[in-house]
């Protein structure tokens, strides 16, 4: 094939550049996310994330310190303080003009000094410190309104992950999470490989009716499954706790398990299992010594599987869990913000990329498997 | 922590457990029939015939339960009113044709049943037939394929974020808003049209399945014999030429298995709409309307109505299966 390609240089540029235009085109969208989730969340509020590594121009409304920090300095009374906040800004900003009115927010370049009413004077300088007068004492509890704007340097943080894991309650769902996935995981390939031995080496009436009936069950819609496995539930008293899901799970995850296997296990050569028996061991012995290690990379499969569909579920944790603080996995948690805290970008992204950072470090080491056992489902005609 | 201590615990008292009674089932059944003494032959006959029961007991009962069960109960409710308790004939499916807000979910359905696999399809070939041609092509690869490890929400999220909308003058933080601004046209608003916005939420389905699709078509592509690769190259066939008519054809039955597998996917579709629209503006699709009769409207008779609308959608694939097993075994 790299022949065909290799003969003519322009054909092989233009495959190179659309292979590039489609990766990005595909990478794009969740580099975004994860350049959004470590910036300041001022700034990404206001400017798009490609433009995270420019300065921001932002317009600002701060208020001076409250009159009882006013000082008398000759005659006059002066408030001073930083228009960034009170640790005097450094490379926090850089004020490119203020004003003191609403209707004319930028009225007057920095450094200069602008008249108010009743006498009072307001100037800003460059790096964002103001200086305040009146010739009679300011009263009230609250400063006056300064407008500026100013150019911010970039600023990345991880205050926003620190936020969500800690104070939005995203650690705790994490932990959740994990107690689902993990036995969900281990309990559907144990009893599957048991299956799927029977199914390829032992023989019996009904083999190939079971066989069938694994095949159809593949596809059915986990929808048709969820009322009646709830009212079940129900009756017999589980409610809504860990080993309903992980049963649940367990059931929807074994068609394609013993499937998977099975065609794995029946692949495997008749030589060595028929020598074994011709030894005398029995279908136990042969299954635990022989055929479950030879199965390995079949195993590895599934449980890649089985474990990034159980990370990622959404529905049966919100069918079969509850919405307490013991029990909300990362995607309920998930959809719950998306409600509550819409707009807040800085929690939405650094929350998505903590819930895709485990799945997406499964898949980057262990793609090998998953690879091998979609072609082995697939290929076939599963 | 003491959450994460008790799972472990679970897991183990679960995994135990599951070796526990392969093991004590195979046990007793081996001291019943022992392999030797004077009904040697009697009893490894007798133990060989019981001892495949043993091994797919659990998975036997376990998809009868969660799978077997809950398609002929779910036909059973769907002739039931609200909460299962009395008989209501036919007047689900009734109130189901006569439903405004169904009919748009079934069409809506059928719109990412056509849309959502054939463009997954397609991109799938192109990148595979890319990616085999360049050095690169593994990582090429990899990236690509990489959605498909990001739950629906989580990619629904990233998606949002592409397509968030500020009111006409100030910045944009979407992606999308910002280039259609940057082209000189307006912002909109993408997922609140009605029609286009499934489209919109379509595309990210379309992001995570390519891959799945470009893996296997990859696959299938390098399967075919160098031969008639070879044959038509030398009666001068051009690279397009040999793809779309010596290449392709030999693909016909992966391409079939892929697109099936994502229409199974997409009648399923459910996370994507719940956290990008929960079925407003019009983009309503069957198993997010089932999910709200369940939850939202209390009513499991047209709750499950609706599903087996899905699964009467799902039939033809699954006897399809069916046929292509039965022809292997």
């Amino acid at each position: 094939m790299d022949g065909i390609a290799g003969k003519s240089p322009a054909l092989t540029w233009v495959v190179n550049i659309s292979a590039l235009l489609l990766v990005l085109l595909w990478t794009i969208p969740t580099f975004g996310l994860l350049i959004s989730s470590i910036r300041d969340k001022d700034q990404l509020a206001t400017s798009g994330w490609w433009t995270s590594l420019a300065s921001v121009e932002r317009n600002l409304i701060e208020r001076s310190s409250a009159p009882d920090t006013q000082v008398l300095e000759a005659g006059i009374y002066v408030i001073t303080g930083n228009v960034f906040g009170t640790e005097q800004g450094d490379d926090l900003g850089e004020v490119t003009a203020f004003g003191w009115r609403s209707q004319q927010p930028t009225a007057f370049e920095p450094n200069t000094v602008a008249q108010m009413n009743k006498g009072l004077t307001l100037s800003v300088g460059r790096n964002g410190d103001y200086r305040l007068t009146s010739p009679v004492e300011f009263t009230g509890s609250r400063g006056k309104r300064i407008f500026i704007t100013s150019i911010e340097a970039p600023k990345f943080t991880t205050n926003n992950y620190n936020e969500v894991l800690f104070a939005e309650g995203l650690g705790r769902s994490f932990l959740n999470t994990m107690t689902v996935t993990i036995p969900a995981t281990i309990i559907p390939i144990l009893i599957a490989a048991f299956a799927a031995y029977a199914l390829a080496w032992m023989e019996f009436p009904g083999r190939s009716i079971l066989l069938v009936t694994i095949v159809g069950l593949l596809v059915v819609p986990l929808q048709m499954s969820l009322i009646p496995l709830l009212r079940l539930y129900t009756d017999i008293g589980i409610g809504k706790d860990y080993i309903g899901i992980w049963l649940a799970h367990t059931g929807f995850g074994l068609p394609l398990a013993v499937y998977l296997l099975r065609n794995y296990i029946a692949g495997l050569p008749r030589e060595i299992i028929e020598s074994a028996k011709v030894d005398g061991a029995n279908d136990y012995e042969i299954f635990l010594k022989i055929v479950l290690p030879l199965s390995f990379p079949a195993l590895a499969s599934f449980a890649i599987f089985q474990f990034l569909w159980v990370w990622n579920d959404l529905l049966i944790a919100t069918v079969f869990l509850g919405n307490n603080e013991e029990q909300l996995v990362m995607t309920g948690r998930l959809r719950e913000m998306l409600g509550s805290r819409g707009g807040n970008w800085e929690i939405l992204t650094a929350s998505a990329f903590v819930s895709i950072a485990v799945p997406l470090v499964v898949f980057f080491s262990l793609q090998r498997y998953l690879v091998r056992g979609l072609l082995s489902g697939s290929v076939k005609g599963g | 922590m003491e959450q994460v201590l008790v799972a472990l615990f679970t897991m183990v008292v679960g995994v135990l457990g599951c070796i526990l009674y392969f093991w004590g089932s195979n046990i007793i059944l081996d001291l019943i029939y022992p392999a030797s003494g004077k009904k040697a032959a009697n009893n490894i006959r007798k133990s060989s015939a019981i001892r495949p029961w043993l091994f797919l007991g659990p998975a036997i009962v376990i998809l009868s339960i969660y799978l077997v069960y809950p398609v002929i109960n779910s036909l059973y409710l769907s002739f039931r009113g609200p909460a299962g308790n009395e008989f209501v004939g036919f007047k689900n499916y009734i109130w189901m044709a006569t439903d405004e807000k169904f009919l748009e979910s079934f069409w809506n359905n059928m719109m990412w049943l056509i849309i959502v696999p054939a463009a997954s399809t397609i991109f799938g070939l192109v990148a595979a037939a890319l990616t085999d041609r360049i050095r690169w092509g593994n990582i090429a690869k990899s990236l690509i394929f990489m959605p498909m490890a990001i739950s629906f929400i989580g990619a629904s999220i990233i998606w949002k974020f592409i397509y968030d909308y500020r009111g006409e003058g100030s910045e944009q933080i979407g992606l999308l808003n910002a280039v259609v601004v940057y082209f000189g046209g307006a912002p909109q608003a993408w997922i609140t049209i009605p029609v286009w916005n499934s489209v919109f939420l379509m595309i990210i389905l379309v992001w995570i399945q390519t891959g799945f699709a470009m893996v296997i078509l990859s696959a299938a592509l390098r399967g075919i014999s160098e031969e008639t690769i070879e044959a038509s190259v030398l009666d001068g066939a051009n690279p397009l030429q040999i793809f779309f008519k010596i290449k392709i054809p030999q693909i016909y039955g992966t391409i079939a298995v892929v697109w099936t597998t994502i229409t199974i996917l997409v009648l399923k579709v459910f996370d994507i709409v719940l956290a990008m629209t929960n079925g407003q503006w019009g983009s309503q699709v069957l198993a997010n309307y089932m999910f709200d009769w369940m939850f939202r409207g209390h009513d499991f008779g047209r709750s499950a109505a609706i599903a087996l609308v899905i699964m009467v959608l799902v039939l033809p694939v699954m006897v399809w299966n069916i046929r292509n097993a039965r022809k292997e075994i």
